[in-house]
């Protein structure tokens, strides 16, 4: 009774201090919003526009249906007219073009032969991303070349693969979600202790009867609440903004989400005990946030990582809770299928508390 | 209730060190129960670091407390519940209001749910906060504060109270009305250790120990260490206090010379003969007309004697 009496005492107090303190609570609000804004509208993974220059030597009614159908996939726009290859890499090297479409003047025949380019695409090769999607580009008039009347239906081909809209901001914002609560819920926590400590709070708190337990579990649920409050903005943003689907259902999403709030609120704490003064735990934060956001399958695809980053990963929370996010809001998946993800959040949130109660010391020295 | 009898606080030897500086040294402390034990010494002297170990928040580097009748610092948890502690530097949240911070001190040492309101109000009304319960505890003024920090180190009516420097922002008409509450709380029999700056407010505990870099220097009621400074205290009234001052201050046999005004105070070793007439000899050779006569040592005098630095003692 007096256990519950101290635990609702320190819940209260913290959503005192958290409803007084105006930036931290419109933090709560803005970063999800704001970051998901950024992020959708910015990672744009869908290479669209590239800026590209031609040099058309055939100048044939072939090369110019073949160029018609590469600016109707939308991945590259014919922005400029040169006269020779050379001119093209200039521009090229210049940074004034991103690709560059070469079809020399025995187009027409070329195409008819399968060992040789019919035409060339010179590409800024230092952009990985960009690379990768103009060599599938290159292999559009190669798919149909038997018959040179079939070049237009390969354009259509080549659209599905490159689905303008939708298809980056349906894969990125599950991860985002992911990466904001991180985000947020790391630091709130991560700066809790110290807070106290710095503010002189704590001299006074660890002379009371409150036990270590009560304290940092008060300290954690209402973040649980705050979290839970952030995602539905984010999947809210996500919806009307990008068109972002919750396929499986709302309440499985909870459930993970609660789960990895609680894993990252209670490595918050336990960074919090590390962490001298404010600054080292937010250093800490985005020390883990890092991995968490480039390791956990949000950038990259997990299984295609090195060994070692997968260990990485797999040591991650962030990346039980993409799985799981993706699992349920794009493929339909309950979290009852992806019961090994939630085991793993809540094995993560147990360990990272009892450390943290355990290497929070009740004494000054 | 537990073993110790009359005494509530008991340590041998209580020693802390950090690296290399001993900021308590071998500290031996007796406190009886029920009654106000001042803790006088210079910055640094170790009150402070003293009063944390005797609440289990440092651990000593040797010897041992017995606090309550229970062993420090091992049995640290079950004190809490019977100790209330002020600590030096604010310690309340700033961002919450007088009434919220004392619900959550109130709440924390689970004071029962009947009595908390009426405690609450009793101590808003004593502590003048009735009309600025609302208020956020970082906009009250130093000495509200202190008040404050008072009034939650008592809300659960502890059997001892550990205050650190309690009134050092504090006017002296309510420095007068916090020491009437001390007192009615040691009346009522609760054990208050409270350090101070302030002779006024040492005068008036009934036992005094005076820390020196770490030593207790002096330990008894301020009476008893009134009468045994080991000095000879005599006042001098010059017309020119500054010329005086410069005349004594060059004599290794004088231990210190303090201005109080026009008049000063000197003290001299108790082992000299005729330290009037040294003093009167003194000012004399410098031409400096002046009344001279011995006067009963004050509290202050026995705390400049007792922490002279190291240099002088051996002088005098
Ligand atoms: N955590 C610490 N680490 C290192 N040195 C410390 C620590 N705490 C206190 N000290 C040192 O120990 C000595 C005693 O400090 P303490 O705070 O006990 O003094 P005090 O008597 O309370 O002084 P004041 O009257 O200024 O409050 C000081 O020299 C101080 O610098
Ligand atoms: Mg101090």
């Amino acid at each position: 009774m007096n256990a519950l009496i101290r635990l609702l005492a320190v819940m209260r107090k913290e959503f005192l201090q958290l409803r007084r303190d105006r930036i931290t609570f419109g933090m709560i609000v803005g970063i999800p919003v704001i970051q998901i804004l950024l992020f959708g509208y910015a990672i744009n993974f869908d290479v669209r526009n590239l800026e590209a220059a031609v040099a058309d030597q055939a100048n044939s009614h072939l090369s110019r249906q073949y160029l018609d159908a590469l600016a109707q996939t939308q991945v590259v726009r014919i922005a400029h007219r040169a006269d020779t290859p050379e001119a093209l890499e200039d521009m090229l090297r210049r940074g004034e073009i991103s690709v560059g479409i070469y079809v020399p003047a025995g187009f027409d025949r070329r195409l008819a032969d399968p060992l040789r380019p019919a035409a060339h695409l010179l590409v800024d090769g230092a952009d990985p991303t960009i690379l990768g999607i103009v060599n599938r580009l290159r292999a559009m008039p190669f798919a149909t070349d038997g018959t040179t009347a079939t070049i237009l239906p390969a354009a259509f081909e080549v659209r599905p693969y490159y689905n303008p809209e939708g298809r980056t901001a349906v894969n990125v914002v599950p991860g985002l979600i992911g990466i904001i609560l991180t985000l947020t819920m790391m630091l709130f926590t991560a700066v809790a202790i110290v807070r106290e400590r710095e503010h002189g709070n704590l001299e006074l708190l660890i002379n009371t009867p409150v036990s270590t337990t009560q304290l940092m579990v008060g300290k954690i649920v209402p973040y649980i609440l705050i979290g839970l409050v952030q995602l539905a903005l984010i999947v809210a943003v996500g919806k009307l903004l990008f068109d972002v689907p919750v396929r499986g259902s709302l309440a499985d999403l909870y459930v993970a989400a609660a789960a990895f709030i609680a894993a990252n609120l209670a490595l918050g704490l336990f960074l919090s005990t590390i962490a001298a003064s404010q600054f080292q735990a937010m250093q800490l934060t985005f020390f883990i946030l890092l991995p968490s956001i480039l390791l956990s399958g949000f950038v990259f695809p997990f299984d295609g990582m090195p060994a070692f980053a997968r260990w990485i990963g797999e040591v991650l929370p962030t990346t039980h809770f993409i799985r799981m996010t993706r699992g349920i809001m794009l493929r339909e998946a309950s979290v009852a299928e992806l019961w090994p993800e939630l085991v793993a959040l809540l094995v993560f949130a147990l360990l990272a508390l009892t450390l943290a109660v355990r290497r929070f010391s009740r004494r000054l020295d | 209730m537990t073993a110790g009898g009359d005494t509530a606080i008991r340590a041998r030897g209580l020693t802390k060190r950090f690296g290399e500086l001993t900021a308590v040294d071998a500290l031996d402390l007796d406190v009886p129960r029920a009654r106000i034990y001042g803790f006088l010494g210079p910055n640094g002297s170790g009150k402070s670091t003293t009063i944390r170990m005797l609440c289990g928040l440092l651990t000593p580097t040797a010897g041992e407390a017995r606090v309550l009748g229970i062993d420090l610092p091992a049995d640290a948890r079950e004190l809490k519940p019977r100790i209330g502690y002020m600590t030096q530097r604010f310690s309340l949240y700033a961002e919450l209001s007088v009434l919220e911070n004392l619900e959550f001190i109130a709440d924390v040492y689970a004071v029962a749910r009947r009595t908390r309101q009426a405690r609450i109000d009793e101590l808003l009304e004593r502590y003048a906060f009735t009309d600025r319960r609302r208020q956020l505890a970082g906009t009250l003024s130093g000495g509200q504060r202190q008040r404050l920090a008072l009034a939650c180190a008592v809300l659960h009516k502890p059997e001892l109270l550990l205050l650190d420097e309690p009134t050092s922002a504090v006017d002296p008409k309510s420095r007068r009305d916090f020491w009437a509450d001390l007192f009615e709380l040691a009346n009522a029999g609760t054990t208050i250790l409270v350090s101070t700056h302030y002779m006024d407010e040492a005068e008036r505990c009934h036992r005094l120990a005076i820390l020196d870099r770490g030593r207790k220097v002096a330990d008894g009621t301020p009476a008893e260490l009134q009468r045994s400074t080991g000095m000879h205290v005599i006042e001098v009234l010059a017309d020119d206090a500054v010329a005086a001052q410069h005349a004594l201050v060059g004599d290794a046999r004088i231990a210190s010379v303090t201005q109080l005004g026009v008049r000063l105070r000197v003290l001299l070793p108790e082992a000299l003969d005729a330290p009037v007439a040294l003093v009167e000899q003194r000012l004399g050779d410098a031409g400096i007309d002046a009344e001279v006569r011995p006067v009963t040592p004050s509290l202050e005098d026995v705390f400049v004697a007792v922490t002279l630095p190291q240099s002088d003692r051996i002088a005098a």
